[in-house]
């Protein structure tokens, strides 16, 4: 009897042990999907959607390799054409099966969209070589084929096709109208949106028929509310109404470090912030030496330490670690003697005045850090002016150039430095789209040439020396002030396990989400 | 009283037009909407294209005169973030709002008069001087403040009431979803209803108290005294009567500015009614939406006042109200 009670108790607790609860969580982001539709906005808000109602040809693993996704394999066919095989039996929200007639289309609708068609501005076209298999063509030879192929995310082609209800096109991508595509969607991925309610909350369910049952994710349902609050967004974590939060502000992390009812996970992010300088606004500019005398009369390490509260990593280039173009060597140089020393050999001892903008709620402690660089200019005779500005009135401040050192923060949508130096620090030529955020008017035609010839170099060693030695140009000239490169934080009750999900690139995977 | 509603309902008309002109002239002080809308690496040239379709780019008579015409036949313009008509995105969250300011009218109402009258009556004695110091608190806290510290407090350490949103609601008719009748949506209305309250609530004590220790000086009721009337009857039947005159005028107009201060407690609540769609609006330079707003408000504040004169006429039957008109 004893025995058979005890056979029984244990197979009692094998079976317990080795059922893998589904879970209901609950997810709090600043904001909601601004639309359902993945090619009407290029943000991170619309990729993470993407990533849990879609799946890309390939995705990012946390150590920036590729995973294959939809595309089971890939291989260059020639320097301009890359070839992908695509997965099998895989199905849509909808029951419709993938084929490469999606994948096509999708591309095709990505060459329309606004937002998109820049990334894919470089590719021809996309052939369809039998059902399972496309080839992307490229005009010139590209090294960032996948780069790029992380943002194609097959759409269910049969589903957008034909008129809805208005008589319009379902495949109709409308930036600021209502289309169908914004209300309805159709991808592969592992969560359908089951409901929403724009601005209150979305509703996710697991996809009974997610292709990928390697995933062990054991997430069900997802409610998804936006806390625009950083304040409200903690205290409804920390008092159990949320499970998972993202992104936290530095000025809760030790609230959060010190609860036992959630985890903090942060991780060293990949967007720098700078400062520019203007060489047409201010002759001084033009003069590397002033240039080099501010980057080295500004104390990166000590911004990332009293302000950032150690939640930033300082830096002295664009490319943080972990991309090809960074170079080891190029350290922070903080040297209050050698600024100064620089300044008089420029022959500006005495100093002059300048202005500066920056705005005061796009980046972390965006108007502090604004402040104390301006300070720190104070020591090498710069008097500055500034004046910080909420977003929506300092990018078209930007945009004109209103003043002579303006703050930006980037990040490259390929996760590749061409894709600074394309957009922060090429001689600007509007027609080429080239410069476009470069409001100093740095021209290096030396490290253009490095740059265009790096665009179309398919060989990996020969372009990370390529962009390492454009890295060090705009060093030496001192091309720009490097401030640091945020990091990332996000937050999670005791039982969600979220950090393998999580990545540089805050594209939460939460298919893949365990909850205990 | 026709001539009245009439003369009124024309002011209305001039107060939204000179609203609507003033909202309408800073939104270019505002910032631009596209930078909302689209993404970093889109070309100068797109955006440009999507200025001249959302006609960003006409002048500004052109752009008043468009607008005002639609206003006219009730089209406010669609809402570039919601892709909706701007008004009816508005009216749909005007119930959450209206919802909060009523939970807080009816704290203000069955707290401020007790206590009012109370330290009317003894205002020597140690709890009026304790209403009135927490009064002068209340005045000064920063109505975000008091929320946020109230979430801490009871959502986090208490765990009594949850720290965010409605909760459940139930359809009643329209766009109209009402917390009020379930448990779960009574809940959530308590913390933003306090914290609303807790603006106001001040501001009516101290209002009642100093009104009512004036009537209670004055000619009518001594002479109630001096006739032997019991003391609940001249507290509570004459004297409150006359104090509660200027505090229905004072009362009305200060419902209306309570709309203003959902903006800052529906932020830190992430309560969806109007006020955080006006932020939100601000942030994204939505400018239908922000106008919509403004007029919206603009009517909910003539509206009050009108309804506070109709009240205070009939109340005080010495006033005509011809007169006011």
């Amino acid at each position: 009897m004893k025995l058979k009670h005890t056979l029984i108790a244990g197979a009692v607790a094998l079976g317990l042990s080795f059922s893998v609860q589904a879970a209901d969580i609950k997810i709090a982001y600043d904001a909601d999907p601004v639309s359902l539709d993945p090619h009407e906005q290029l943000s991170g808000g619309t990729l993470q959607l993407s990533h849990m109602t879609f799946d890309p040809l390939v995705r990012w693993a946390s150590d920036l390799s590729f995973e294959p996704r939809l595309a089971e394999s890939w291989e260059r066919v020639d320097d301009k054409t890359m070839r992908f095989v695509l997965r099998q039996g895989v199905k849509f929200h909808s029951g419709n099966e993938m084929t490469a007639d999606d994948v096509v289309w999708t591309f095709n609708r990505l060459k329309e969209s606004p937002d998109f068609k820049g990334v894919f501005a470089v590719f021809s076209g996309m052939n369809k070589v039998d059902d399972y298999t496309v080839d992307l063509i490229s005009s010139e030879p590209f090294p960032l084929v996948l780069n790029n192929a992380t943002y194609i995310f097959p759409m269910d082609s049969k589903f957008y096709s034909g008129e809805d209800e208005n008589g319009k096109d379902k495949a109709e991508l409308v930036k600021h109208g209502d289309s169908f595509a914004s209300r309805q969607l159709s991808g592969t991925g592992p969560f359908t949106v089951s409901s929403r309610e724009q601005g209150v909350k979305v509703e996710f369910a697991r996809f009974a028929d997610y292709w990928d049952s390697n995933s062990p994710g054991n997430v069900d349902n997802i409610t998804l509310t936006p806390i625009k609050e950083d304040a409200t967004r903690v205290a409804a974590l920390l008092s159990g109404d949320v499970d998972f939060i993202a992104p936290v502000a530095p000025t809760d992390h030790g609230l959060i470090e010190k609860s036992d009812k959630a985890d903090l996970i942060t991780m060293a992010g990949t967007r720098i912030i700078t400062f520019q300088m203007n060489q047409d606004r201010r002759e001084e500019f033009k003069d590397a030496r002033v240039r080099n005398a501010i980057v080295h009369a500004i104390n990166n390490e000590a911004i990332v330490k009293k302000i950032m509260k150690g939640f930033a990593t300082a830096g002295a280039q664009f490319s943080p670690a972990g991309y090809l173009g960074h170079n080891e060597a190029l350290a922070p140089r903080y040297d209050l003697d050698k600024a100064k020393a620089l300044m008089e050999e420029a022959g500006y001892a005495d100093g002059f005045s300048i202005t500066m903008m920056a705005p005061n709620n796009r980046y972390v402690n965006d108007d502090k850090i604004a402040q104390a660089v301006a300070s720190m200019l104070a020591k090498i005779n710069i008097k500055v002016d500034l004046k910080t500005v909420p977003k929506a009135q300092y990018w078209p401040a930007f945009d004109e150039r209103a003043a002579d050192m303006m703050m930006i923060g980037w990040h490259s949508d390929t996760e590749d430095s061409n894709n600074f130096f394309e957009f922060l620090s090429a001689c600007v030529d509007t027609d080429a789209g080239l410069g476009q955020y470069n409001s100093g008017n740095y021209c290096n035609p030396e490290a253009d040439k490095l740059m265009k010839a790096a665009n179309s170099e398919i060989d990996t060693a020969k372009r990370t020396e390529m962009m390492q030695q454009i890295e060090t140009m705009l060093y030496e000239d001192a091309a720009f002030v490097p401030l640091h490169w945020q990091n990332l934080a996000w937050a999670a009750a005791k039982n969600v396990k979220a950090e393998p999900v999580l990545n540089a690139m805050n594209f939460p995977y939460l298919g893949d989400l365990v909850v205990e | 009283m026709i001539a009245f509603l009439i003369k009124r309902t024309l002011q209305a008309i001039v107060v939204m037009f000179i609203i609507s002109v003033i909202s309408f002239s800073i939104q270019d002080q505002l910032g631009d909407p596209l930078r909302e809308m689209v993404g970093q690496s889109v070309s100068e040239a797109e955006r440009q294209a999507l200025r001249d379709e959302l006609g960003l780019n006409d002048p500004f008579i052109t752009q008043y005169l468009r607008f005002a015409g639609k206003a006219l036949q009730g089209d406010l313009g669609n809402s570039y973030f919601y892709k909706e008509p701007a008004l009816s995105v508005i009216l749909n969250k005007l119930p959450a709002t209206l919802e909060l300011v009523f939970g807080a009218t009816i704290i203000i109402m069955f707290l401020s008069v007790p206590l009012g009258v109370y330290a009317a009556i003894n205002p020597k004695s140690l709890l009026s001087s304790f209403i009135m110091g927490i009064s002068i608190v209340g005045i000064s806290i920063p109505v975000f403040l008091t929320a946020i510290f109230s979430i801490y407090f009871f959502s986090i350490h208490l765990g009594w009431l949850p720290s965010f949103g409605r909760g459940e609601t139930v359809h009643m008719f329209g766009s109209w979803n009402t917390g009020y009748l379930t448990a779960d949506g009574f809940r959530h209305l308590v913390l933003p209803c306090l914290s609303l309250a807790s603006i106001m609530l001040p501001l009516f004590i101290r209002l009642i108290r100093s009104e009512m220790i004036e009537v209670l000086q004055s000619e009518y009721v001594k002479f109630a005294w001096a006739k032997g009337l019991k003391r609940r009857r001249i507290w509570f039947l004459h004297a409150l009567k006359n104090t509660m005159l200027p505090v229905i005028t004072v009362g009305g107009v200060q419902i209306g500015t309570m709309v203003a201060y959902t903006i800052l407690t529906e932020t830190v609540f992430q309560w969806p009614g109007m006020g955080f769609i006006f932020l939100e609006a601000v942030n994204r330079v939505d400018t239908p939406l922000l106008v919509a707003f403004l007029i919206v408000v603009g009517a909910i504040f003539v509206i009050t006042n009108t309804l506070v004169d109709l009240i205070y006429g009939l109340v005080n039957p010495t006033v005509k109200l011809a007169g006011k008109g």
